[in-house]
Protein backbone atom coordinates (compact mmCIF):
# COMPACT_ATOMS: atom_id res chain seq x y z
CA UNK A 1 0.00 0.00 0.00
CA UNK A 2 2.99 2.24 0.37
CA UNK A 3 3.61 2.25 -2.97
CA UNK A 4 -0.09 4.12 -3.67
CA UNK A 5 0.47 6.31 -0.43
CA UNK A 6 -0.27 10.13 -2.11
CA UNK A 7 2.58 12.55 -1.73
CA UNK A 8 6.35 12.60 -2.69
CA UNK A 9 6.42 8.73 -0.86
CA UNK A 10 3.99 7.33 -3.12
CA UNK A 11 2.19 7.03 -6.97
CA UNK A 12 -1.16 7.66 -5.27
CA UNK A 13 -1.78 11.71 -6.35
CA UNK A 14 0.10 10.88 -9.65
CA UNK A 15 -2.01 7.83 -10.88
CA UNK A 16 -5.25 9.63 -9.33
CA UNK A 17 -4.41 12.71 -11.77
CA UNK A 18 -3.29 10.14 -14.50
CA UNK A 19 -6.82 8.92 -14.19
CA UNK A 20 -8.65 12.90 -14.36
CA UNK A 21 -6.17 12.91 -17.47
CA UNK A 22 -7.88 9.07 -18.83
CA UNK A 23 -11.26 10.93 -18.62
CA UNK A 24 -10.86 13.91 -20.02
CA UNK A 25 -9.00 12.25 -23.07
CA UNK A 26 -12.07 9.85 -23.35
CA UNK A 27 -14.67 12.72 -23.13
CA UNK A 28 -12.52 14.78 -25.36
CA UNK A 29 -12.53 12.05 -28.27
CA UNK A 30 -15.79 11.29 -27.98
CA UNK A 31 -16.99 14.86 -28.02
CA UNK A 32 -14.86 15.25 -31.17
CA UNK A 33 -16.21 11.83 -32.11
CA UNK A 34 -19.63 13.57 -32.31
CA UNK A 35 -18.73 16.25 -34.38
CA UNK A 36 -17.19 13.79 -37.05
CA UNK A 37 -20.39 11.44 -37.00
CA UNK A 38 -22.82 14.86 -37.45
CA UNK A 39 -20.95 15.64 -40.78
CA UNK A 40 -20.23 12.14 -41.66
CA UNK A 41 -23.58 10.42 -40.67
CA UNK A 42 -25.57 12.79 -43.38
CA UNK A 43 -23.14 11.99 -46.26
CA UNK A 44 -24.05 8.10 -45.24
CA UNK A 45 -27.85 9.00 -45.56
CA UNK A 46 -27.25 10.77 -48.72
CA UNK A 47 -28.89 9.99 -51.66
CA UNK A 48 -25.58 11.38 -53.68
CA UNK A 49 -23.15 8.25 -54.66
CA UNK A 50 -20.01 10.78 -54.22
CA UNK A 51 -21.22 11.81 -50.91
CA UNK A 52 -21.83 8.51 -49.55
CA UNK A 53 -18.31 7.29 -51.02
CA UNK A 54 -16.72 9.77 -49.21
CA UNK A 55 -18.65 8.98 -45.68
CA UNK A 56 -18.22 5.33 -46.76
CA UNK A 57 -14.76 5.58 -47.34
CA UNK A 58 -13.93 7.36 -44.20
CA UNK A 59 -16.02 4.68 -42.07
CA UNK A 60 -14.02 1.87 -43.31
CA UNK A 61 -10.93 2.84 -43.65
CA UNK A 62 -10.34 3.87 -39.76
CA UNK A 63 -12.51 0.85 -38.56
CA UNK A 64 -10.23 -1.24 -40.51
CA UNK A 65 -6.86 -0.06 -39.61
CA UNK A 66 -5.09 -0.35 -36.13
CA UNK A 67 -5.77 2.26 -33.95
CA UNK A 68 -2.42 2.21 -33.30
CA UNK A 69 -1.33 3.23 -36.71
CA UNK A 70 -3.63 6.14 -37.02
CA UNK A 71 -1.93 7.22 -33.84
CA UNK A 72 1.16 7.20 -35.33
CA UNK A 73 0.19 8.85 -38.36
CA UNK A 74 -1.48 12.01 -36.48
CA UNK A 75 1.99 11.94 -34.09
CA UNK A 76 4.60 12.08 -36.43
CA UNK A 77 2.40 13.63 -39.22
CA UNK A 78 0.22 15.91 -36.98
CA UNK A 79 2.59 19.00 -36.39
CA UNK A 80 3.48 18.71 -40.19
CA UNK A 81 0.22 18.64 -41.37
CA UNK A 82 -0.75 22.35 -39.58
CA UNK A 83 2.43 23.62 -40.31
CA UNK A 84 1.63 22.92 -43.87
CA UNK A 85 -1.60 24.41 -43.49
CA UNK A 86 -0.17 27.55 -41.43
CA UNK A 87 2.38 28.08 -44.75
CA UNK A 88 -0.46 28.15 -46.52
CA UNK A 89 -1.34 31.26 -44.53
CA UNK A 90 1.91 32.86 -44.36
CA UNK A 91 2.94 31.41 -40.98
CA UNK A 92 6.59 30.17 -41.65
CA UNK A 93 7.51 29.17 -37.88
CA UNK A 94 7.83 25.90 -36.51
CA UNK A 95 4.26 24.98 -34.83
CA UNK A 96 4.00 22.09 -31.78
CA UNK A 97 0.64 20.46 -31.04
CA UNK A 98 0.49 18.74 -27.71
CA UNK A 99 -0.28 15.35 -27.02
CA UNK A 100 -3.16 15.92 -25.08
CA UNK A 101 -4.49 16.85 -29.15
CA UNK A 102 -3.00 14.81 -31.01
CA UNK A 103 -4.05 12.14 -28.78
CA UNK A 104 -8.02 13.40 -28.00
CA UNK A 105 -8.21 13.78 -32.26
CA UNK A 106 -6.91 10.55 -33.27
CA UNK A 107 -9.18 8.87 -30.89
CA UNK A 108 -11.74 11.21 -31.85
CA UNK A 109 -11.04 10.20 -35.42
CA UNK A 110 -11.61 6.51 -34.44
CA UNK A 111 -14.44 7.14 -32.27
CA UNK A 112 -16.52 9.25 -34.74
CA UNK A 113 -16.31 6.25 -37.65
CA UNK A 114 -18.44 4.21 -35.29
CA UNK A 115 -20.20 6.49 -33.48
CA UNK A 116 -21.27 7.36 -37.73
CA UNK A 117 -22.06 3.93 -37.91
CA UNK A 118 -24.22 3.71 -34.46
CA UNK A 119 -26.15 7.23 -36.28
CA UNK A 120 -26.86 5.58 -39.61
CA UNK A 121 -28.36 2.81 -37.80
CA UNK A 122 -30.32 4.54 -35.01
CA UNK A 123 -31.96 6.69 -37.95
CA UNK A 124 -32.31 3.83 -40.93
CA UNK A 125 -34.27 1.62 -37.99
CA UNK A 126 -36.97 4.84 -37.21
CA UNK A 127 -40.26 3.62 -38.68
CA UNK A 128 -40.94 5.14 -42.03
CA UNK A 129 -44.11 6.39 -40.54
CA UNK A 130 -42.13 8.84 -38.16
CA UNK A 131 -40.84 10.58 -41.18
CA UNK A 132 -44.52 10.35 -43.47
CA UNK A 133 -46.37 12.06 -40.20
CA UNK A 134 -44.05 14.81 -39.74
CA UNK A 135 -44.50 15.53 -43.06
CA UNK A 136 -48.54 15.37 -43.13
CA UNK A 137 -48.58 17.82 -39.67
CA UNK A 138 -46.25 19.92 -42.07
CA UNK A 139 -43.11 20.53 -39.80
CA UNK A 140 -40.54 22.20 -41.26
CA UNK A 141 -37.12 20.26 -42.13
CA UNK A 142 -35.49 21.34 -39.20
CA UNK A 143 -38.67 20.62 -36.69
CA UNK A 144 -39.11 17.30 -38.41
CA UNK A 145 -35.58 16.63 -37.82
CA UNK A 146 -34.86 17.81 -34.14
CA UNK A 147 -38.88 17.20 -32.83
CA UNK A 148 -39.56 13.91 -34.29
CA UNK A 149 -36.46 12.41 -35.51
CA UNK A 150 -33.38 12.96 -33.20
CA UNK A 151 -35.08 11.86 -29.88
CA UNK A 152 -35.91 8.67 -31.17
CA UNK A 153 -32.36 8.39 -32.48
CA UNK A 154 -31.31 9.16 -29.38
CA UNK A 155 -33.33 6.30 -27.63
CA UNK A 156 -31.75 3.75 -30.12
CA UNK A 157 -28.48 4.83 -30.36
CA UNK A 158 -27.98 4.68 -27.10
CA UNK A 159 -26.97 1.18 -25.80
CA UNK A 160 -24.42 1.37 -29.02
CA UNK A 161 -23.21 4.48 -28.09
CA UNK A 162 -22.17 3.23 -24.33
CA UNK A 163 -20.46 0.41 -26.51
CA UNK A 164 -18.47 3.30 -28.23
CA UNK A 165 -17.89 4.63 -25.09
CA UNK A 166 -16.21 1.77 -23.83
CA UNK A 167 -13.92 0.67 -27.04
CA UNK A 168 -13.23 4.85 -26.65
CA UNK A 169 -12.29 4.75 -23.26
CA UNK A 170 -9.59 1.66 -23.62
CA UNK A 171 -8.63 2.83 -27.23
CA UNK A 172 -7.06 6.09 -24.77
CA UNK A 173 -4.25 3.66 -22.89
CA UNK A 174 -3.02 3.81 -26.32
CA UNK A 175 -2.45 6.98 -26.40
CA UNK A 176 0.80 6.65 -23.76
CA UNK A 177 2.89 5.65 -27.03
CA UNK A 178 2.70 9.44 -27.61
CA UNK A 179 4.11 10.32 -23.63
CA UNK A 180 0.66 11.94 -22.56
CA UNK A 181 0.68 10.99 -19.16
CA UNK A 182 -2.31 8.70 -18.42
CA UNK A 183 -3.24 5.62 -16.50
CA UNK A 184 -0.73 3.44 -18.74
CA UNK A 185 1.80 6.02 -18.87
CA UNK A 186 2.11 6.52 -15.39
CA UNK A 187 2.13 3.19 -14.44
CA UNK A 188 4.71 2.83 -16.79
CA UNK A 189 6.56 5.38 -15.28
CA UNK A 190 5.90 4.19 -11.80
CA UNK A 191 6.88 0.28 -12.73
CA UNK A 192 10.19 1.15 -14.46
CA UNK A 193 11.04 3.14 -11.04
CA UNK A 194 9.68 0.79 -8.63
CA UNK A 195 10.40 -2.01 -10.60
CA UNK A 196 7.24 -3.65 -9.41
CA UNK A 197 5.43 -3.98 -13.10
CA UNK A 198 2.71 -6.48 -11.71
CA UNK A 199 1.47 -4.44 -9.18
CA UNK A 200 1.10 -1.09 -11.07
CA UNK A 201 -0.22 -2.74 -14.25
CA UNK A 202 -2.62 -4.69 -12.19
CA UNK A 203 -3.54 -1.77 -10.73
CA UNK A 204 -4.29 0.24 -14.05
CA UNK A 205 -6.57 -2.67 -14.61
CA UNK A 206 -8.20 -2.10 -11.86
CA UNK A 207 -8.68 1.75 -12.44
CA UNK A 208 -9.41 0.95 -16.07
CA UNK A 209 -12.44 -1.91 -14.58
CA UNK A 210 -13.83 0.98 -12.32
CA UNK A 211 -14.11 3.75 -15.23
CA UNK A 212 -15.95 1.08 -17.26
CA UNK A 213 -17.75 -0.31 -14.64
CA UNK A 214 -18.82 3.12 -13.23
CA UNK A 215 -19.80 4.55 -16.78
CA UNK A 216 -22.30 1.50 -17.26
CA UNK A 217 -24.07 2.59 -14.16
CA UNK A 218 -24.76 6.06 -15.66
CA UNK A 219 -25.23 4.91 -19.06
CA UNK A 220 -28.07 2.39 -17.78
CA UNK A 221 -29.12 5.30 -15.87
CA UNK A 222 -29.42 7.31 -18.81
CA UNK A 223 -30.86 4.40 -21.26
CA UNK A 224 -33.73 4.65 -18.59
CA UNK A 225 -34.52 8.28 -18.85
CA UNK A 226 -34.29 7.93 -22.49
CA UNK A 227 -36.86 5.23 -22.63
CA UNK A 228 -39.47 6.57 -20.35
CA UNK A 229 -42.54 5.92 -21.94
CA UNK A 230 -42.03 3.01 -23.68
CA UNK B 1 4.42 12.35 -52.13
CA UNK B 2 7.29 10.16 -52.07
CA UNK B 3 6.20 7.16 -54.53
CA UNK B 4 9.60 5.89 -54.08
CA UNK B 5 9.49 5.21 -50.22
CA UNK B 6 6.23 3.79 -50.82
CA UNK B 7 7.70 1.15 -53.27
CA UNK B 8 10.65 0.59 -51.71
CA UNK B 9 8.74 0.00 -48.09
CA UNK B 10 6.36 -2.31 -49.42
CA UNK B 11 7.82 -5.76 -49.58
CA UNK B 12 9.05 -4.99 -45.86
CA UNK B 13 5.86 -3.85 -44.88
CA UNK B 14 4.12 -7.62 -46.65
CA UNK B 15 6.87 -9.53 -44.78
CA UNK B 16 5.51 -8.00 -41.82
CA UNK B 17 2.02 -8.85 -42.53
CA UNK B 18 3.02 -12.03 -42.25
CA UNK B 19 3.79 -11.93 -38.41
CA UNK B 20 0.65 -10.43 -37.90
CA UNK B 21 -1.36 -13.00 -39.80
CA UNK B 22 0.93 -15.58 -37.48
CA UNK B 23 -0.02 -13.78 -34.54
CA UNK B 24 -4.15 -13.54 -35.78
CA UNK B 25 -4.22 -17.10 -36.92
CA UNK B 26 -2.18 -18.47 -33.36
CA UNK B 27 -4.08 -16.71 -30.93
CA UNK B 28 -7.54 -16.85 -32.67
CA UNK B 29 -7.29 -20.90 -32.94
CA UNK B 30 -6.64 -20.82 -28.85
CA UNK B 31 -9.31 -17.87 -28.49
CA UNK B 32 -11.62 -19.91 -30.36
CA UNK B 33 -11.26 -23.06 -27.76
CA UNK B 34 -10.93 -20.85 -24.76
CA UNK B 35 -14.10 -18.97 -26.02
CA UNK B 36 -16.08 -22.19 -26.13
CA UNK B 37 -15.15 -23.64 -22.83
CA UNK B 38 -16.25 -20.96 -21.19
CA UNK B 39 -19.10 -20.15 -23.08
CA UNK B 40 -20.00 -23.61 -21.78
CA UNK B 41 -19.02 -22.55 -18.33
CA UNK B 42 -21.41 -19.86 -18.63
CA UNK B 43 -24.52 -22.10 -19.28
CA UNK B 44 -23.71 -24.17 -16.29
CA UNK B 45 -26.26 -24.42 -13.39
CA UNK B 46 -23.74 -24.12 -10.77
CA UNK B 47 -23.60 -20.57 -9.83
CA UNK B 48 -20.01 -20.54 -8.73
CA UNK B 49 -18.82 -22.22 -11.74
CA UNK B 50 -20.95 -19.28 -13.63
CA UNK B 51 -19.45 -16.63 -11.63
CA UNK B 52 -16.02 -17.59 -12.69
CA UNK B 53 -16.37 -17.67 -16.02
CA UNK B 54 -18.86 -14.32 -15.80
CA UNK B 55 -15.64 -12.66 -13.80
CA UNK B 56 -13.03 -14.10 -16.49
CA UNK B 57 -14.85 -12.01 -19.34
CA UNK B 58 -15.96 -9.04 -17.58
CA UNK B 59 -12.15 -8.83 -16.62
CA UNK B 60 -10.71 -9.12 -20.17
CA UNK B 61 -13.65 -7.14 -21.86
CA UNK B 62 -13.30 -4.32 -19.26
CA UNK B 63 -9.81 -3.28 -19.37
CA UNK B 64 -7.33 -2.64 -22.78
CA UNK B 65 -5.61 -5.02 -24.56
CA UNK B 66 -2.59 -2.97 -23.46
CA UNK B 67 -2.75 -3.25 -20.03
CA UNK B 68 -3.21 -7.57 -20.73
CA UNK B 69 -0.12 -7.46 -22.44
CA UNK B 70 1.81 -5.71 -20.33
CA UNK B 71 0.97 -7.58 -17.24
CA UNK B 72 1.72 -10.86 -18.94
CA UNK B 73 5.18 -9.42 -20.35
CA UNK B 74 6.49 -7.42 -17.66
CA UNK B 75 4.09 -8.32 -14.90
CA UNK B 76 4.58 -12.14 -14.69
CA UNK B 77 8.64 -12.09 -15.52
CA UNK B 78 8.62 -10.35 -11.70
CA UNK B 79 7.20 -13.55 -10.28
CA UNK B 80 10.42 -15.58 -8.83
CA UNK B 81 8.87 -19.15 -8.38
CA UNK B 82 7.33 -18.51 -12.52
CA UNK B 83 11.17 -18.41 -13.73
CA UNK B 84 12.22 -21.42 -11.77
CA UNK B 85 9.06 -23.65 -13.48
CA UNK B 86 9.03 -24.13 -17.54
CA UNK B 87 6.43 -21.96 -17.93
CA UNK B 88 9.49 -19.43 -18.14
CA UNK B 89 10.52 -20.58 -21.15
CA UNK B 90 7.42 -19.46 -22.77
CA UNK B 91 6.73 -16.10 -20.67
CA UNK B 92 10.16 -15.03 -21.80
CA UNK B 93 9.09 -14.77 -24.94
CA UNK B 94 7.31 -11.84 -26.22
CA UNK B 95 6.37 -13.64 -29.05
CA UNK B 96 4.56 -15.95 -26.64
CA UNK B 97 3.13 -13.25 -23.81
CA UNK B 98 1.63 -11.21 -27.07
CA UNK B 99 -0.30 -14.93 -28.07
CA UNK B 100 -1.21 -15.58 -24.05
CA UNK B 101 -2.63 -11.76 -23.71
CA UNK B 102 -4.22 -12.06 -27.87
CA UNK B 103 -6.04 -15.36 -27.05
CA UNK B 104 -7.24 -14.81 -23.43
CA UNK B 105 -8.90 -11.43 -25.25
CA UNK B 106 -10.74 -12.89 -27.43
CA UNK B 107 -11.33 -15.94 -26.08
CA UNK B 108 -13.53 -13.76 -23.61
CA UNK B 109 -15.22 -11.87 -26.30
CA UNK B 110 -15.78 -15.37 -28.20
CA UNK B 111 -17.25 -16.47 -25.12
CA UNK B 112 -19.76 -13.76 -24.96
CA UNK B 113 -20.59 -14.30 -28.75
CA UNK B 114 -21.00 -18.16 -28.34
CA UNK B 115 -22.97 -17.86 -25.21
CA UNK B 116 -25.29 -15.60 -26.72
CA UNK B 117 -25.76 -17.95 -29.77
CA UNK B 118 -26.15 -20.78 -27.39
CA UNK B 119 -29.16 -18.81 -25.96
CA UNK B 120 -30.71 -18.32 -28.82
CA UNK B 121 -30.84 -21.84 -29.98
CA UNK B 122 -34.70 -22.39 -30.35
CA UNK B 123 -35.92 -24.95 -27.61
CA UNK B 124 -37.85 -26.69 -30.45
CA UNK B 125 -34.75 -27.78 -31.94
CA UNK B 126 -33.19 -29.63 -28.84
CA UNK B 127 -36.93 -31.10 -28.04
CA UNK B 128 -36.80 -32.55 -31.44
CA UNK B 129 -33.48 -34.00 -30.76
CA UNK B 130 -34.91 -35.04 -27.69
CA UNK B 131 -37.69 -36.95 -29.05
CA UNK B 132 -35.67 -38.55 -31.72
CA UNK B 133 -34.10 -40.42 -28.58
CA UNK B 134 -30.87 -38.34 -29.25
CA UNK B 135 -29.04 -38.53 -26.22
CA UNK B 136 -28.06 -35.00 -24.38
CA UNK B 137 -24.32 -35.18 -24.91
CA UNK B 138 -24.94 -36.20 -29.18
CA UNK B 139 -27.96 -33.26 -28.98
CA UNK B 140 -25.16 -30.65 -27.68
CA UNK B 141 -22.56 -31.95 -29.98
CA UNK B 142 -24.01 -32.69 -33.03
CA UNK B 143 -26.76 -29.88 -32.79
CA UNK B 144 -26.13 -27.31 -30.45
CA UNK B 145 -22.94 -26.55 -31.21
CA UNK B 146 -23.08 -26.53 -34.71
CA UNK B 147 -26.35 -24.37 -34.73
CA UNK B 148 -24.06 -21.97 -32.10
CA UNK B 149 -21.20 -21.78 -34.81
CA UNK B 150 -23.74 -20.79 -37.62
CA UNK B 151 -25.93 -18.12 -35.81
CA UNK B 152 -22.33 -16.40 -34.44
CA UNK B 153 -20.84 -16.31 -37.64
CA UNK B 154 -20.92 -12.97 -38.24
CA UNK B 155 -20.82 -11.53 -35.05
CA UNK B 156 -17.40 -13.94 -34.82
CA UNK B 157 -16.26 -12.01 -38.38
CA UNK B 158 -16.43 -9.22 -36.41
CA UNK B 159 -14.18 -10.15 -33.83
CA UNK B 160 -11.64 -11.72 -35.97
CA UNK B 161 -11.02 -8.03 -37.75
CA UNK B 162 -11.17 -6.71 -33.96
CA UNK B 163 -8.31 -8.92 -33.08
CA UNK B 164 -6.59 -8.20 -36.15
CA UNK B 165 -6.44 -4.92 -35.57
CA UNK B 166 -5.43 -5.65 -31.73
CA UNK B 167 -2.36 -7.61 -33.03
CA UNK B 168 -1.16 -4.30 -33.91
CA UNK B 169 -0.11 -3.81 -29.79
CA UNK B 170 2.41 -6.58 -30.21
CA UNK B 171 4.80 -3.83 -31.81
CA UNK B 172 5.04 -1.97 -28.17
CA UNK B 173 6.60 -5.58 -26.46
CA UNK B 174 8.82 -5.29 -29.57
CA UNK B 175 7.83 -7.77 -31.50
CA UNK B 176 8.18 -6.35 -35.35
CA UNK B 177 4.38 -6.86 -37.16
CA UNK B 178 3.23 -4.64 -39.82
CA UNK B 179 2.42 -1.95 -37.35
CA UNK B 180 5.78 -2.59 -35.62
CA UNK B 181 7.86 -1.95 -39.15
CA UNK B 182 5.47 0.97 -40.00
CA UNK B 183 6.34 2.71 -36.84
CA UNK B 184 10.32 1.81 -37.52
CA UNK B 185 9.87 3.17 -41.28
CA UNK B 186 7.76 6.52 -39.98
CA UNK B 187 10.41 7.37 -37.39
CA UNK B 188 14.28 6.52 -39.69
CA UNK B 189 12.36 8.47 -42.60
CA UNK B 190 9.43 10.95 -40.82
CA UNK B 191 7.22 10.22 -43.59
CA UNK B 192 4.33 9.16 -41.87
CA UNK B 193 1.54 9.55 -44.59
CA UNK B 194 3.57 7.64 -46.80
CA UNK B 195 4.35 4.47 -44.66
CA UNK B 196 0.51 4.86 -43.48
CA UNK B 197 -0.98 4.60 -46.54
CA UNK B 198 0.95 1.41 -47.53
CA UNK B 199 1.12 -0.30 -44.33
CA UNK B 200 -2.96 0.60 -43.93
CA UNK B 201 -3.81 -0.56 -47.48
CA UNK B 202 -2.05 -3.71 -46.66
CA UNK B 203 -4.45 -3.60 -43.09
CA UNK B 204 -7.28 -3.37 -45.65
CA UNK B 205 -7.22 -6.05 -48.12
CA UNK B 206 -7.07 -8.28 -44.71
CA UNK B 207 -10.09 -7.00 -43.74
CA UNK B 208 -11.66 -7.05 -46.78
CA UNK B 209 -10.55 -10.85 -47.34
CA UNK B 210 -11.73 -11.81 -43.82
CA UNK B 211 -14.47 -9.80 -44.10
CA UNK B 212 -15.75 -11.47 -47.21
CA UNK B 213 -14.33 -14.74 -46.23
CA UNK B 214 -17.27 -14.84 -43.00
CA UNK B 215 -19.87 -13.57 -46.35
CA UNK B 216 -18.87 -16.90 -48.08
CA UNK B 217 -19.49 -18.67 -45.24
CA UNK B 218 -22.76 -17.35 -44.48
CA UNK B 219 -24.00 -18.29 -47.59
CA UNK B 220 -22.62 -21.61 -48.02
CA UNK B 221 -24.03 -22.99 -43.74
CA UNK B 222 -27.32 -20.52 -44.24
CA UNK B 223 -30.47 -22.35 -43.22
CA UNK B 224 -32.54 -21.23 -45.43
CA UNK B 225 -30.87 -22.55 -49.09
Amino acid sequence: MELLAFGDTGWGDELFYATLMTIAVAITAMIIGFFFAIIFTPLKLSKNKFLNLIANSYTTVIRGVPELLVIYLFFFGGSAAIMFVASIFGYGEYIEINAFMTGAFSIGIISGAYSTEVFRGAIQSIDKGQFEAANVLGLSKFGKFFKIILPQTLRLALPNLSNVWQITLKDTSLISVTGLVEIMRQSYVAAGSTRDPLFFYSFAAVLYLLLTFLSMKLINRLEAKYSRGY
Amino acid sequence: MDFELMISSFPKLLNAAIVTLKLLSVSLIIGLFIGLLFAILRLNKNVFVNKFAYGYSYLFRGTPLLVQIFIIYFGLGQIEYLRSTFLWVILKEPYWCAIIAFALNTGAYTSEILRSAFQTIKPGIIEAGKSLGISNKIIFYKIQIPIAIRQSLPAYGNEIILMMKGTSLASTVTLMDLTGVAKYIISTTFRPVEVFIVAGGIYLFMTFVIHNLIKFLEKKYSFNS
